[in-house]
């Protein structure tokens, strides 16, 4: 570990042990929004009315949340990273967004983004999920898969099975405002990490920057390759800076686990097969998960979270658990009934095409997912899709035998 | 090392500011955009930062080593500019085996001094030999180019002068903020409409345009669109698009101005035929009489004596002017030696799409290649004298004859 992270974490630590020996005491104050002092704050030469963006086009959650108030009062901000409200707006100031589709239009640049610029990101984040507050709510964390039940669906009509979700190392600044150096740090730590999985978890990172034409035909026909990033939402944000240096993907040699590195998040983390054993897909995501936590907590990191918004990422759809568990699985019928849509949402569960977001469905096969992501924890997140698609196949089954089915009353929200 | 069992990590929580060792100082009014929290950078050492370019085929990858990179990466320009803003264009876009891209944009005109280590070899490579010792010259005097105002209407179609200008004390398109932005564009727009007689004309902000506007300008062949190139995505020119970007024509539409797309002004005199003379002519005046509306307001355009007129990117050093023509050449262009004539006279060719796109029908656009070291006038004269040579050696062609005793020197 190069010794300028070490110095930048000492400090860091300390507050970790602190608040440990002190307990919740200590860990309560240390929670309060107000601690977290910006940097110094940014000089400008025009007033915030004459920067204020012109979002009347506009039609995503920050472009519905940022008034000239709430604007004038953080432009000057920036957290100790110097990240500024400007750069973390700005995707949403690029990207006016979609009638039907409302984006975020706003990302973290550091973990303090989400204090420092809480009066903005307190409203988007509970437009975004819900109603959750994180002012007032504490999102759980549970990472137990042996509390799932029912997991193995029929796979007559479940193809595979996928669980993702993404971490941030605590320290590290995220890929809109990562420097090279802390991207390449992020790299480090990860790949350092993953070499100590083993058995089934033993796997192999591919650096982006050191591909053989061999190796990248190979990730591209296990459809693992990710590519730089051409979405103006991604790009506008930053994030695709100095590709592909420090960039790469690592699976294990199983290939039912696999760990992006500086795409989107510093990680994302994917646990897959064919077939509908999801209990086992999520047992892998757990085991996996906790093993690379213990792996770098042995080497003085962490990762970004705490109560109010469980797991750090880069963009706040993604808080809590930035958990999409999902299937591919036919339902030819049920798909045409017009009660699709409300059974889905009902089911708190989400449509996609195979082919992802935006994609039509091919031969009746649909990916779907859960909804949500932050204030259930990963368990019932887990469970809601298991829940959700056995009724879903039951729907089909018995749609198939000529007979009605119910449509299920609405799942309970925390609201 | 705290070693706690219980899977939790919880415990842990988000770390104050004000306990960090390192609080960020900000000199000067930082932008936003890209790399502001250089002082971050500075914690990491410069190895760790400096950037891969080993499959870089930019001017910018062929200069910046790594020890000059040591050197200037704690160098901010006044407004906050600093060289990876300098650079990102160049490290985000390796650049392709044949084209030579520069790999670099000015954030401000400090940013020419503040980087001169890096930006003047670039210069030098990319002008033609350039020093950093070498004066510039400027000449906007219409009257002293020679000629130019009987190119053959039957071989040369269009004919067109263009170049950037700067405000000075505004960061440029890369760097600056929305509310610098707009003020270019308050400014501009004033100033423009004060112009009258043959260049009387009016303002279309981007953002306010009717369909039928639009649909007009499309046809005019005037409407410029977001940038999708990547070289200009990666340097920041499109943030905010389309706020505080339009375009301004005379209403006899031989005259245009564009605002706050690639450089604060870029303007542009064309009309059809071959009066290249009376295209300088108006270009001339327009930018004389643009200039001084400015200095009324108390503005002056970036120019020094050494780089001339001060843009965004490098390349456009000098004058910034591109003069060219739309040219029937299908026999001349077929000749073995069509390209070393253009390169002795100092010229280069594009089809008539722009960069990189195909010649239809035998129409080519050539201009001059140079930019800096050579004056205004100087070029256009280059131009006017290069197509009059071209066209006849087009006509010899037809006729069957030799050109052999037409070959020019090299310029």
């Amino acid at each position: 570990m190069a010794s300028s992270f070490s110095r930048i974490l000492s400090s860091k630590r300390h507050i970790g042990f602190l608040s440990l020996v002190g307990g919740s005491v200590t860990a309560g104050f240390l929670l309060h929004r107000e601690h977290v002092s910006a940097g110094t704050p940014v000089r400008r030469s025009y007033p915030a009315s004459a920067e204020y963006p012109d979002l009347r086009k506009h039609n995503n959650c920050m472009a519905s949340n940022l008034t000239p108030a709430i604007y004038a009062k953080l432009c000057d901000k920036a957290t100790p990273n110097g990240y500024t409200l400007d750069q973390a707006i700005q995707t949403g100031v690029d990207n006016p967004g979609h009638p039907f589709i409302k984006t975020v239009g706003m990302v973290a640049g550091d973990e303090e983004s989400y204090e420092v610029f809480a009066d903005l990101l307190d409203p988007i984040i509970k437009e975004r999920h819900n109603g959750y507050d994180p002012h007032t709510m504490r999102h759980p964390t549970d990472l137990d898969a042996s509390k799932i039940h029912s997991g193995q669906f029929d796979e007559r009509y479940v193809l595979s099975s996928r669980v993702r979700t993404g971490r941030s190392i605590r320290g590290l600044s995220l890929p809109p405002a990562c420097t090279r150096a802390e991207r390449r740090e992020v790299e480090r730590v990860v790949v350092d990490a993953l070499a100590g999985l083993k058995d089934d978890l033993t796997g192999k990172y591919y650096s982006l920057t050191q591909l053989t034409e061999k190796e990248q035909q190979q990730l591209i026909d296990d459809h693992f390759l990710f590519d730089k990033p051409v979405s103006p939402l991604l790009t506008c944000a930053g994030m695709a800076r100095d590709w592909p240096d420090a960039r790469g993907i690592w699976h294990n040699n199983e290939k039912t686990f696999l760990i992006w590195i500086n795409e989107e998040d510093h990680t994302r983390v994917i646990s897959m097969e064919k077939g509908g054993n999801m209990k086992r897909v999520f047992d892998r995501f757990c085991r996996g998960l906790k093993e690379v936590e213990r792996l770098i907590q042995e080497r003085g990191w962490e990762f970004m979270w705490n109560e109010r918004l469980g797991y750090v990422l880069t963009c706040p759809s993604n808080l809590g658990t930035g958990l999409r568990a999902g299937v591919h699985v036919k339902l030819p019928l049920l798909s045409k009934d017009p009660r699709f849509s409300k059974i889905l949402d009902h089911l708190r569960l989400q449509k996609r095409g195979t082919g992802g977001v935006d994609t039509a469905a091919v031969g009746g096969v649909f990916d779907i997912s859960n909804l949500d992501r932050l204030g259930h924890s990963e368990v019932q997140l887990v469970q809601t899709v298991i829940d959700g698609v056995n009724y879903l196949i039951e729907c089909e089954k018995r749609l198939e035998r000529g007979q009605d089915f119910k449509v299920p009353p609405p799942l309970k929200q925390f609201k | 090392m705290v070693d706690y069992k219980g899977g939790n990590i919880g415990i842990f929580v988000s770390t104050p500011g004000s306990n960090s060792p390192q609080i960020r100082q900000q000199k000067g009014a930082a932008m936003p955009f890209g790399n502001t929290h250089n002082q971050l950078k500075l914690k990491f050492s410069s190895a760790d930062e400096y950037p891969d370019l080993s499959k870089h085929n930019n001017h910018m990858a062929k200069v910046l080593t790594p020890d000059m990179y040591e050197r200037l990466r704690s160098k901010q320009t006044p407004s906050g500019f600093t060289l990876d803003d300098v650079i990102q264009t160049g490290v985000d876009n390796p650049g392709h085996p044949f084209i030579m891209t520069v790999g670099c944009v000015a954030g401000d005109e400090e940013t020419y001094d503040v980087f001169s280590e890096l930006l003047d070899p670039i210069i030098e490579d990319r002008h033609g030999g350039y020093k950093p010792t070498d004066k510039h010259k400027t000449d906007i005097e219409a009257s002293n180019l020679k000629g130019g105002d009987d190119l053959d209407s039957n071989y040369v179609l269009s004919s067109r002068v263009r170049t950037g200008r700067s405000i000075r004390g505004f960061c440029l398109p890369p760097h600056c903020s929305r509310g610098e932005r707009r003020a270019v564009e308050t400014l501009s727009i004033e100033a423009l409409a004060s112009l009258s007689g043959d260049l009387n004309g009016k303002y279309y902000a981007l953002k306010n345009m009717t369909d039928a506007e639009q649909q007009q300008l499309i046809d005019d062949h005037f409407l410029f669109d977001k940038p999708v190139s990547p070289l200009l995505l990666a340097s920041g020119m499109a943030r905010d698009w389309p706020d505080a970007r339009g375009i301004w024509h005379n209403d006899n539409k031989t005259f245009l101005v564009w605002v706050n797309e690639e450089d604060h002004l870029r303007v542009i005199s064309m009309q059809k035929g071959g009066n290249m003379k009376e295209v300088f002519n108006r270009f001339c005046t327009g930018l004389t009489k643009i200039e001084s509306l400015f200095k009324e307001r108390g503005h002056a355009f970036m120019w020094n004596e050494h780089l001339g007129y001060v843009l965004t990117c490098p390349s456009n050093l000098g004058t910034g002017l591109r003069a060219g023509v739309h040219v029937k050449l299908p026999n001349m262009s077929k000749h073995a030696k069509f390209e070393e004539v253009l390169k002795r006279l100092r010229l280069q060719k594009r089809g008539t799409g722009g960069v990189d796109t195909a010649a239809v029908g035998g129409v080519f656009d050539i201009s001059n290649a140079d930019r800096l070291g050579f004056s205004e006038v100087e070029l256009v004269q280059m131009v006017v004298d290069g197509i009059k040579l071209l066209v006849e050696m087009e006509k010899r062609l037809e006729k069957g004859e030799s050109v052999e005793d037409l070959i020019p020197a090299q310029k």
